[in-house]
């Protein structure tokens, strides 16, 4: 039976990531290459590496970062923020990455999703989507600029269109749970699972087991992502798929 | 040494890692010459399967079935293994290499499409590749076409029906899944590869 995703997500400034807590079983907490294994070993079935560096210098380690995280994981491996073309997408691919994850960029410019799922595969293309209910109403608008400017599209006819121009999956964002930990938005999760036909990673909010329980059940998520060093510990990710098998959920435990 | 053989599908540096982890002598190639005297060829591949007629244009098909006969063991991945096949539906006027009996065809409208993610193996018994693997184990998966369940068939797998997530026959093998992404399992799966005489 296919399993539901459980995806680690790091988040890296300049080559270290951020938001950690101090694991005292690890050398350097703030090393992603050695925290993305602990993380494949602790039970997580993906890493997604995004890089949040503001500066142009912290971009450049980027692909040094994404070299030395992938040469020892063996679990697929995204990769994104800041990626804005083809020539970007490729540095990253070459440096190990086995798919990339593209927002902004993909809004201002959406050939550009075509462009990299002809030269790497749909499957290697991920659109991500920054979604904020609309007060008053039941519709989401997609934002970019790291959720700072509104765009005016409608979030799950913008997931079709990218589902059309050759996205592999959509990793969706809900920016009012974002950092909240009260559970995944359910509604913006299944309103987009029903409108495409490729997989839907759910973001934002997801805290206790069971927000996971109830966005792989209400919200038809296929995976689920929480910046899981900032949510839990690696143990804890363990227990968390222990738990969801337990509930029902088909997870891969033990791995 | 094991020949990689690139031909323009996808990227191969995943399972470059994977070799070199397990400290396996490979060359990413697409020198007909190089495949052709090579101990052991792998095929990987993701993306369309009209990207394979590219082996037959460089002169690789022919180079592939040379080794296949002087018995090299053979390891086609994801598209890799599905032009073992006949033929696939995603590209009808491109024909596999036809050493399996049976065409490729597109997932059922009933599930989504691709199939993404870590999915669980039925193995079968007395699999050279999946020696030390059993049934229940998971591996990774990311495709929208499949191949039929075959009497080379060595582990099925479900979704929206069984299809053949490993093949088998002789020195001739196949994965649908990758391998290279699928932990220690697919690390195992590769290191009886590389340790086939």
């Amino acid at each position: 039976m296919l399993t539901k995703r459980i995806i680690a997500c790091l988040d890296v400034n300049a080559g270290r990531v951020v938001k950690g807590v101090q694991f005292q079983q690890l050398r350097d907490a703030g090393d992603p290459a050695e925290l993305a294994l602990a993380h494949s070993e602790a039970g997580a079935d993906e890493v997604v590496l995004l890089d949040i560096s503001a500066t142009h210098e912290g971009r450049a380690t980027l692909v040094e970062t994404v070299r030395r995280t992938a040469r020892e994981l063996f679990i697929p491996f995204t990769v994104g923020g800041g990626i804005r073309s083809l020539e970007d997408a490729t540095a990253v691919f070459e440096a190990g990455a086995d798919k990339i994850s593209i927002n902004s960029a993909a809004l201002a410019d959406p050939a550009l999703i075509t462009r990299i799922a002809k030269r790497y595969g749909s499957q290697a293309v991920i659109v991500a989507i920054d979604a904020k209910c609309i007060k008053g109403d039941a519709r989401f608008e997609a934002y970019v600029s790291g959720g700072r400017k509104p765009t005016g599209r409608d979030a799950i006819a913008w997931a079709r269109e990218a589902e059309d121009r050759g996205a592999g999956e959509i990793l969706l964002t809900s920016m009012d749970r974002d950092g909240t930990g009260t559970g995944f938005d359910c509604e913006l999760t299944s309103a987009c699972s029903d409108a495409v036909r490729i997989p839907v990673i759910a973001s934002g909010g997801g805290g206790d087991t069971q927000s996971f329980v109830e966005v792989f059940r209400d919200g038809r998520a296929d995976a689920a992502l929480a910046a899981s060093i900032f949510h839990f510990g690696l143990r804890q990710l363990g227990n968390l798929k222990q738990e969801l098998q337990s509930a029902g959920i088909a997870v891969r435990w033990p791995c | 040494m094991i020949a990689v053989v690139d031909y323009g599908a996808g990227n191969l540096t995943s399972v470059m890692k994977a070799l070199a982890h397990l400290q396996a002598e490979a060359a990413i190639t697409r020198d007909p010459n190089v495949v052709g005297s090579a101990d052991k060829i792998i095929l990987p591949g993701v993306g369309h399967f009209s990207a394979t007629s590219i082996l037959e244009r460089e002169g690789l098909k022919s180079a592939i079935l040379r080794g296949v006969e002087r018995g090299v063991p053979f390891l086609g991945i994801c598209v890799g293994m599905q032009w073992l096949f006949e033929s696939s539906t995603e590209a009808p006027g491109t024909d596999g290499l036809g050493l399996l009996a049976g065409a490729c065809a597109k997932f059922p409208d009933a599930v989504k499409s691709p199939h993404v993610g870590w999915n669980s193996l039925v193995c079968h018994d007395g699999s050279r590749l999946l020696r030390g693997i059993s049934s229940g184990a998971f591996v990774y998966f990311t495709h929208s076409y499949s191949a039929p369940v075959v009497p080379a068939t060595v582990a099925r797998c479900e979704y929206g029906g069984e299809f053949s997530a490993a093949v088998e026959r002789d020195n001739l093998f196949g994965v649908q899944f990758h391998p290279e992404k699928s932990g220690a399992t697919g690390l195992r799966l590769l290191e009886n590869f590389c340790d086939l005489s």
